[in-house]
């Protein structure tokens, strides 16, 4: 039995299709990266799965709960750490950790709480209001927030977004050991280089469903070849070299002030300038070739 | 890194069949340990503010009109009268005002609401839940005027045990009132069109600074169904000896209480599920 199962899910806001048949499943003990630009519907979907969200049309089961009908005893097995921080800010990190202890019936509150603190590695701060806290501190904390009633599954919705790089390694590591313990994880994303790191595997979102799945390596061998060419030059240049390079079969995609030729390992002679930088093919090039929109 | 290295979790076994219940006791007490949490942060501000509201306006009208203008209303010295109505005033003021602006930050400025349904915690629960603690302060601040009129002559009488469940009631109703509400604008500034057009008319026509039996006939009618007024009846009655009609009052202070705590829930359901 996977973890989560969607089939068919159709979620529309207005005239805007969020999901737009969505097929989805998660198996237990993986980390799936669903990976996809801005409005792709991925927190649509992180919405639909806790139930905030109710979908159009579809079947939706988590851990074998089917939602929404059973959304309250799924969500007592999963946990969910958001996007946004919501934290109480006066309150105490530890108040702050036993007041989601209760929520989720923990029967132990204090030694869930000690557990989320050793977690959090905030264990010296656990008497402090959140408002005295890092960024990074506070980030640690919503992890440990989502994880005080130890979840078979966890939701991570954008986890690091909008944080410093040096936070957001350590948010990496924290989320390493979690997938270590074998929690299931679904985590939503917009970084590659998130999703290449923690995703045992990942799906690309767009416009409202998956359009295509596997392991990074895969997909990267999938889509993108081997190697990708990046050449600077002047734009009037580059529109010729993309146009030749497209002619001659050859994907190509836009890389900031570059184009970056991709599975270049098959040009013919000719077509790739010397001087273009030739590295490995990367997620990034299948998320771009994929969903025509610049990584992040 | 301190975790400690665990079991990976047992593989997904087949559910329960049985749903979880409606209106959970753990589900209600988790969500008021969140606010008991809170209020630990800022009791004395709010203490401050719903106790010192209704004592100035208690003395202002009290001690002001009733050593000048009016000596006694309905055989009761007026700052009796003042003092036993104003407990509506402190029943209004700290419920109806903290369950708009409350429920209003948390859901749309502190995202605490989407957190809390996350875990499995309902629509329903959650209401409740900010229902009751609202209604909990409520009923205490709501005794404070009578106590302090104690020092201006007024008896203690058994009947004033009830106070601070007629207030606990009238609270409840008002602060689904204040929820619905919240759910219902679309920006904090509405809420003074919610102040003019409900809280203070409803304040003002209680019969708490005087008696109802003098306003135009219309405007009577109107007073008879304001909740504040049943509740200012009430502790009179508790005070100075109760009617039979008072049962009525009471019966109508529950459905106002009910009704409004379906309506809240209703209304928060259309704005927090999509």
């Amino acid at each position: 039995m996977a973890a989560i199962e969607l089939q068919g899910v159709v979620k529309s806001f207005g005239p805007i299709r969020a999901v737009n048949g969505l097929d989805l499943d998660v198996p237990e003990g993986i980390c799936l990266g669903l990976l996809g630009p801005n409005g792709a519907g991925k927190s649509t979907t992180m919405r639909l799965l806790t139930g905030q969200a109710i979908a159009d049309a579809g079947s939706l089961q988590v851990l074998g709960h089917e939602l929404p009908r059973q959304s309250k005893e799924a969500r007592a097995l999963m946990g969910v750490v958001p996007q946004l921080d919501n934290l109480d800010i006066d309150v105490t990190v530890e108040d702050n950790l036993a007041v989601y202890a209760r929520l989720y019936r923990v029967k132990d509150v204090g030694a869930a709480v000690d557990r989320a603190l050793d977690l959090a590695r905030l264990r010296d701060r656990r008497g402090d209001a959140v408002e005295k806290l890092s960024g990074g501190m506070r980030r640690r904390l919503l992890l440990a927030r989502g994880l005080v009633h130890e979840p078979r599954l966890v939701l991570l919705d954008e986890p690091t977004v909008g944080l410093d790089p040096q936070i957001r390694t350590e948010l990496w590591t924290l989320i390493g050991d979690l997938k270590a313990r074998g929690t299931t994880i679904l985590m939503s994303t917009h970084y590659i280089e998130e999703a290449e790191r923690l995703a045992d595997e990942v799906a690309v979102m767009h416009q409202g469903r998956i359009i295509s799945r596997g392991r990074p390596a895969d997909l990267i061998g999938e889509h993108a070849g081997r190697q990708t060419a990046e050449v600077y030059a002047p734009p009037d240049r580059l529109a010729e070299l993309r146009a030749e390079a497209e002619s001659a079969g050859l994907r190509v995609r836009p890389a900031g002030p570059a184009i970056a030729i991709v599975g270049s390992e098959r040009a013919e002679n000719g077509i790739v300038p010397e001087d273009a930088v030739q590295r490995a093919a990367t997620l990034e090039d299948v998320f771009v070739l994929l969903t025509g929109e610049e990584a992040e | 890194m301190s975790a400690q290295p665990q079991a990976a979790p047992a593989a997904v076994t087949p559910p329960a069949r049985r749903t979880m219940r409606r209106l959970e006791p753990a589900a209600i007490a988790g969500v008021m340990s969140r606010e008991v949490a809170n209020f630990q942060t800022y009791w004395k501000g709010t203490t401050f503010s719903s106790v010192l509201e209704p004592l100035v306006y208690l003395l202002a009208f009290g001690l002001g009109l009733g050593a000048t203008l009016v000596d006694e209303v309905e055989g009761v010295p007026y700052i009796q009268f003042v003092g036993t109505g104003m407990v509506a005033t402190a029943v209004i003021f700290s419920s109806a005002l903290p369950s708009m602006f409350g429920t209003f930050v948390k859901h749309r400025f502190q995202n605490t609401y989407e957190a809390i349904l996350a875990a499995p915690v309902d629509i329903e629960e959650l209401v409740s839940a900010e229902m009751l603690w609202i209604a909990a302060r409520s009923a205490v601040y709501g005794c404070v005027p009578l106590i302090v009129t104690f020092f201006w002559g007024l008896d203690p009488a058994w009947g004033m045990l009830l106070v601070p469940i007629f207030a606990f009631v009238t609270a409840l109703g008002f602060a689904g009132f204040g929820i619905t509400m919240a759910a219902v604008v679309a920006k904090i500034d509405q809420f003074n069109y919610v102040t003019a057009l409900f809280v203070t008319p409803l304040f003002l026509v209680a019969g708490t600074f005087f008696p109802i039996s003098g306003l135009p006939e219309g405007v009577q009618v109107v007073a008879n169904v304001n909740p504040l007024h049943q509740l200012v009846e009430l502790v009179r009655g508790g005070a100075f000896g109760f009617e039979a009609w008072d049962i009525a009052r009471f019966a109508f202070l529950v459905a106002f209480a009910t009704t409004t705590w379906r309506f809240a829930i209703n209304r928060m359901q259309a704005r927090l599920i999509d």
